[in-house]
């Protein structure tokens, strides 16, 4: 069963969309609760903190977080493996080009690989910025979420890196929400244009909200 | 009309190829594509050059034999078929730019023309229903909704030209696939293999090489016969179902 | 007479006779056949081998048929896959007596309507079978998958066609001989995937191999590396199609050809009433010398559609301006009764005397108005776009011309060949071991086919007559020995077979194929096309032998034999177009009377109808080769008609 979904392209990409629909209910979540930034530090903080009680008394502590660091981090590498696999595959599959070649499909499709890998890094630079603070600007303080926010946010380079990042989030769920839809089976001729809507309306809504906490840094409302 | 066209020239599957250049005049409006390809090859034979060779065969846009992609699209910019694409399509002194379908599952074997014979494997894998000669109930036995004989139909219209992995920048297959798969699985006649026929016939389609599906739409965009690209939506609920129901 | 060539010149030989339809009442025989044919044993079967050439209706049923009954199938076909023979370019449905309409139709009607469709040119026995087979094969194709038109009961949908008074004709849109093809090809895939059939795509057959009097091989291009192979078998089934393509110019696919039954004929087949071919009224006509095939409309488009021409010659003004009373509605005026909807044959034939009398209209002056300007009035626009949308919009995509708003220019082209090689009952040649079914044999149609019968013959035979028959020969014909390339019969068909092709390569003179094609064509079609004449036919067998003369000296093949060469290909086919062009005309010549495809100016009657002439033409001419340009030797299998009585049509 495991082995014929993963041998095959349609079950590799029933993974990606599988694993692609966790990350963007997992962004949804991140993103409403980024949104409490603006509602100032100990409302901030105190959300950071309850996400390591987050169960109890049934979990130990830090136990939800770990799990839902382990699904989200499975779900990485799933997705970010089939993808690797499958572009290989694709461009085995196609190793000629046209003379004649012309761009055609639409920009959200054609950047899902170099927006996929844009993402991936961004992952990695943004765990090690905000949650280990390994390469964080300026003194990385354990448990003051806030601070360390506006701290990256104050500088440049933590902005074009944030901004390009979601930019690229957003295409990349705008044409993922809709794939997700036809690789699980759930699209048809009459759903279509809800699907579309609903996979447009995320990727605004996600990067429009996601941006909005550097640009809340940078005007001064965050600080 | 004067044309200028570029036309890839290989001289057989183990020799690169390349594009020559060719200068036409005296084409006509009302000729076919193919037909102006013709008043080239005669121009070619009496100068003692080798003719392009390129697949075609009924010229009514059914068998699906021709497959060129013209300035970089298959079949050229009419949604039809080469054969059925004229040269009204075109203007006087136009360049134009033929070339092979391009996939490693198709590889070439001359000139203009593939080898497309993975598509039949693929139909081998499970694209039938199991009805031997003789064993066939009366026709009314088993009514069949006439929505559900249309969608059949719909897709059962695939001439299997292969013009949607010609236009798959990732040479996938899947259009071309899931319209057999769909035809046949709609139908009661096609249920007791419905789980069996989209799991060989897909598990068929990546052995022979061809790409993963990314949705971009360019197969039916291509397709000559309009399958739509709900086509691959309902062929990918076809293998999860088929997933849940079949222990392998 | 002596001005002429020798080759008109034929011998009358024995009589031929089918040996194999059992006597008793008709509706028995075919059961009583089936019955009085020898089995082969299950286990056995695997043991025999049969080569099906060809893979369209015919030859795809017929393969996978034998594979599932345990034969070991070795197939062939020209094309790139089994699924693109021309048979998937049928379009307008395959009939059926399966009165669910409860109008009256029944086996019997759809016999006696075929052979009186057929200009009792046909036998009896054969097309009675043909009727009963028929409420097999759609349940059959159902089985399969076959998507029918369907009622919103979910039952199978019918229409009436081709001027029948039942709605017999099953469909799939304007598309059922693709979805029937397909039904096989699935089939046939199937077999393949198992085993049971050994496919070869793209290798067209150039030569069949007869050991000791029986057909026990081919031989055989791989058009891909040019390599000529032998294949061996028990039995072999030629399932190649017609050859209308010896026109230039047919409804056929580009690459159809007569290469298979010509090399069986030219190896001892005989071949069947050669001048029986099938005009079809209503095809796109053509739109300048560059014009590689015609394209077929929909005959239904007669049931709405009125056809007309100016009055006046030459009158060269748009249809929009000519007005009503210049108009001639010819059709409608010499048959009243009937009107536009009279035989495919009538219809051509009254067309290409219009356009001889200079009145044609479009460009060469080769076509007549199907005009619908009457029935968007009378139905609306909407009404005749739900029925013949997808019709217009293939006309207007070759033409463009919007036929809602000019009237569409159609012209008769030939579209189906009711001749081909002779076969009795079981559908067994002359040459022992050599099976025709489907286009390729003559053996249902008689002198004219009616509309949506080619699809029903082709899996009929390939369904059920064929392997029912093959079975009683093979069992009765143990082969004990196994033959294979050394012997000598093979090398010799291979020896003549590589010298043609190298002779091809060999000439290097200044002519393409396809003008060779396009000339003998165009004589063919002149002078044995809707109207043939005495002198005509003797033209064209004065200049046939000449252009062969030609042919040999100044064609020009570029390549190689040894690689994929489609010149080499086409080159070869007019080979046997150049003699198979002389048969037709010679039998047209034969025949001095006028019968349903076939019409001899002579032989017309006083209001200029075609004149049957049973006492003396009542059989099937049977040409035995004898050798290029050689008078060949008539056999005559007479017909007797004991249920359907000979009757002159009359549509007046």
């Amino acid at each position: 069963m495991a082995s014929t979904f993963w041998q095959s392209t349609v079950g590799k990409k029933i993974v990606m969309g599988v694993t692609g629909l966790i990350m963007i209910g997992y962004l949804v979540v991140h993103m409403v609760a980024n949104a409490k930034i603006f509602f100032g530090p100990e409302e901030f903080n105190a959300y950071g903190h309850w996400l390591r009680v987050m169960g109890a008394p049934v979990l130990h502590h830090e136990w939800g977080l770990w799990g839902a660091r382990v699904i989200l981090l499975t779900s990485v590498i799933l997705h970010g493996v089939s993808a690797y696999q499958l572009s290989r595959r694709d461009i085995k599959a196609r190793p000629e080009k046209y003379v004649h070649s012309k761009p055609r499909m639409s920009y959200a499709t054609r950047t899902m690989r170099w927006g996929g890998v844009i993402l991936g890094l961004f992952i990695v630079w943004h765990v090690l910025d905000l949650t280990t603070g390994t390469v964080h600007s300026g003194g990385f303080q354990e448990g003051h979420p806030y601070q360390n926010v506006v701290d990256t946010f104050s500088t440049w380079y933590g902005n074009v890196i944030y901004i390009v990042a979601m930019l690229a989030m957003g295409m990349h769920v705008r044409h993922g929400f809709w794939s997700a839809a036809q690789t699980l089976g759930a699209g048809n001729r009459t759903r279509d244009r809800a699907f579309k809507a609903l996979a447009n309306g995320l990727a605004i809504v996600l990067t429009v909200g996601f941006i909005s906490v550097p640009v809340g840094v940078m005007t001064g409302v965050v600080s | 009309m004067k044309l200028t066209l570029r036309v890839w020239r290989q001289k057989n599957a183990d020799t690169p190829g390349a594009m020559a250049t060719y200068e036409l005049d005296g084409v006509s409006q009302d000729m076919s594509f193919l037909e102006m390809l013709d008043i080239l090859n005669e121009e070619l034979i009496v100068k003692g050059e080798e003719p392009v060779a390129f697949d075609h065969d009924c010229r009514e846009g059914i068998c699906g034999a021709c497959s060129l992609v013209i300035n970089g699209d298959a079949h050229g910019p009419e949604r039809t078929t080469t054969c059925q694409l004229h040269m009204r399509s075109f203007k006087d002194g136009d360049t134009i730019d033929i070339e092979p379908w391009r996939a490693s599952a198709f590889p070439v074997i001359k000139d203009l023309v593939v080898d497309r014979s993975a598509f039949d494997r693929v139909i081998q894998a499970g694209g039938y229903i199991t009805a031997p000669t003789g064993s066939a109930p009366e026709a009314h036995a088993t009514p069949v909704p006439k929505a559900d004989a249309d969608y059949a139909f719909e897709h059962a219209e695939c001439i299997g030209c292969g013009a949607c992995v010609a236009a798959c920048p990732n040479g996938a297959a899947m259009l071309f696939t899931s319209a057999k798969v769909n035809h046949l699985n709609v139908l009661p006649q096609g249920s007791p293999e419905r789980e069996t026929r989209v799991l060989d016939m897909v598990s068929q389609m990546d052995a022979e090489g061809f790409g993963g599906c990314t949705l971009t739409g360019e197969c039916a965009t291509a397709c000559p016969k309009g399958i739509p690209l709900f086509s691959i939506t309902s062929m990918n609920k076809e293998w999860l179902r088929a997933t849940r129901k079949v222990k392998r | 007479m002596t001005s002429y060539s020798e080759y008109t010149e034929y011998t009358v030989g024995e009589p031929i006779k089918d040996e194999q339809a059992p006597s008793g009442p008709v509706h028995e025989r075919w059961d009583t056949r089936r019955f009085q044919a020898k089995l082969v044993n299950p286990a056995n079967r695997r043991k025999h081998s049969i080569i099906v050439v060809g893979t369209g209706l015919a030859g795809g049923a017929a393969g996978a048929t034998l594979a599932e009954q345990g034969y070991h199938v070795i197939q062939f076909c020209y094309q790139d896959s089994p699924r693109r023979a021309h048979s998937i370019a049928a379009q307008g449905g395959i009939n059926a007596a399966k009165n669910y309409r409860n109008d009256g139709d029944s086996i019997h009607r759809l016999f006696y309507d075929t052979v009186k469709g057929g200009d009792f040119r046909a036998r009896e026995s054969n097309v009675h079978r043909l009727a009963q087979i028929s409420v097999e094969i759609i349940d059959q194709c159902v089985a399969q998958g076959v998507p029918f038109a369907r009622e919103y009961g979910g039952l199978l949908d019918t229409r009436s066609f081709g001027g029948v008074q039942v709605s017999r004709t099953f469909y799939a849109r304007g598309q059922t001989g693709q979805q029937l093809l397909l039904g096989a090809y699935q089939a046939l895939s199937r077999q393949i995937a198992a085993g049971g059939v050994e496919m070869h795509a793209r290798t067209e057959m150039l030569d069949l191999i007869v050991i000791d009097g029986r057909a026990r091989g081919i031989v055989a291009r791989d058009l891909v590396t040019g390599k000529i192979s032998t294949y061996f078998a028990d039995a072999v089934v030629l399932a190649s199609g017609g050859y209308g393509n010896v026109f230039y110019l047919s409804t056929n696919a580009m690459n159809s050809n007569a290469t298979a039954i010509w090399r069986a004929h030219r190896r001892g087949a005989y071949f069947a009433n050669p001048c029986f071919t099938q005009i079809h009224p209503t095809c796109i006509p053509r739109s300048g010398d560059h014009q590689s095939k015609l394209t077929l409309m929909s005959e239904s488009l007669r049931n709405d559609g009125r056809i007309w021409v100016p009055k006046a010659k030459g009158d060269t003004r748009p249809p929009a301006e000519i007005p009503e009373d210049e108009r001639d509605y010819y059709l409608e005026r010499i048959y009243p009764s009937f009107g536009n909807l009279v035989p495919r044959d009538i219809a051509s034939r009254a067309a290409k005397n219009v356009c001889d009398e200079g009145r044609g209209v479009g460009p060469g002056g080769q076509g007549v108005y199907l005009d619908f300007a009457d029935a968007i009035a009378r139905m609306g626009r909407k009404a005749v776009e739900e029925k013949y949308g997808n019709l217009f919009d293939m006309y207007e995509r070759i033409t463009a011309e919007n036929p809602y708003e000019v009237p569409m220019r159609i012209y008769p082209a030939i579209h189906y060949t009711m001749g081909g090689l002779w076969v009795d009952y079981d559908l067994q040649t002359t040459v022992p071991g050599l099976f025709a079914i489907g286009e390729a044999n003559f053996s249902d149609h008689g002198a004219n086919r009616l509309g949506a019968s080619a699809l029903m013959q082709g899996l009929a035979d390939g369904y059920f007559v064929l392997p029912a028959t093959i079975n009683d020969y093979l069992a009765r014909n143990p082969h004990k020995d196994e033959v294979d390339a050394s012997h000598p019969a093979a090398v010799e068909a291979v020896r003549e077979t590589e010298d043609r092709l190298a002779r091809l390569l060999a000439v290097d003179g200044d002519r393409t194929p396809d003008s060779f094609h396009r000339e003998i064509g165009e004589l063919v079609w002149e002078f044995c096309g809707m109207a043939r004449t005495d002198e005509g036919l003797r033209k064209a067998l004065d200049r046939i032998p000449q252009i062969r003369e030609e042919f040999w000296r100044r064609i020009k093949v570029p390549g190689t034999g040894e690689e994929f060469n489609q010149s080499l290909e086409k080159a070869n086919r007019i080979v046997d177009y150049l003699e198979l062009a002389e048969l037709m005309c010679l039998d047209a010549l034969h025949r001095a009377e006028s019968c349903g495809g076939h019409f001899r100016e002579e032989s017309q009657t006083p209001d200029g109808e075609a004149a049957r002439k049973d006492e003396e033409f009542s059989y099937a001419a049977a040409w035995e080769f004898t050798g290029t340009g050689a008078a060949p030797v008539l056999h005559k299998e007479q017909l007797t008609f004991e249920y359907v009585h000979p009757t002159q049509r009359s549509y007046a």
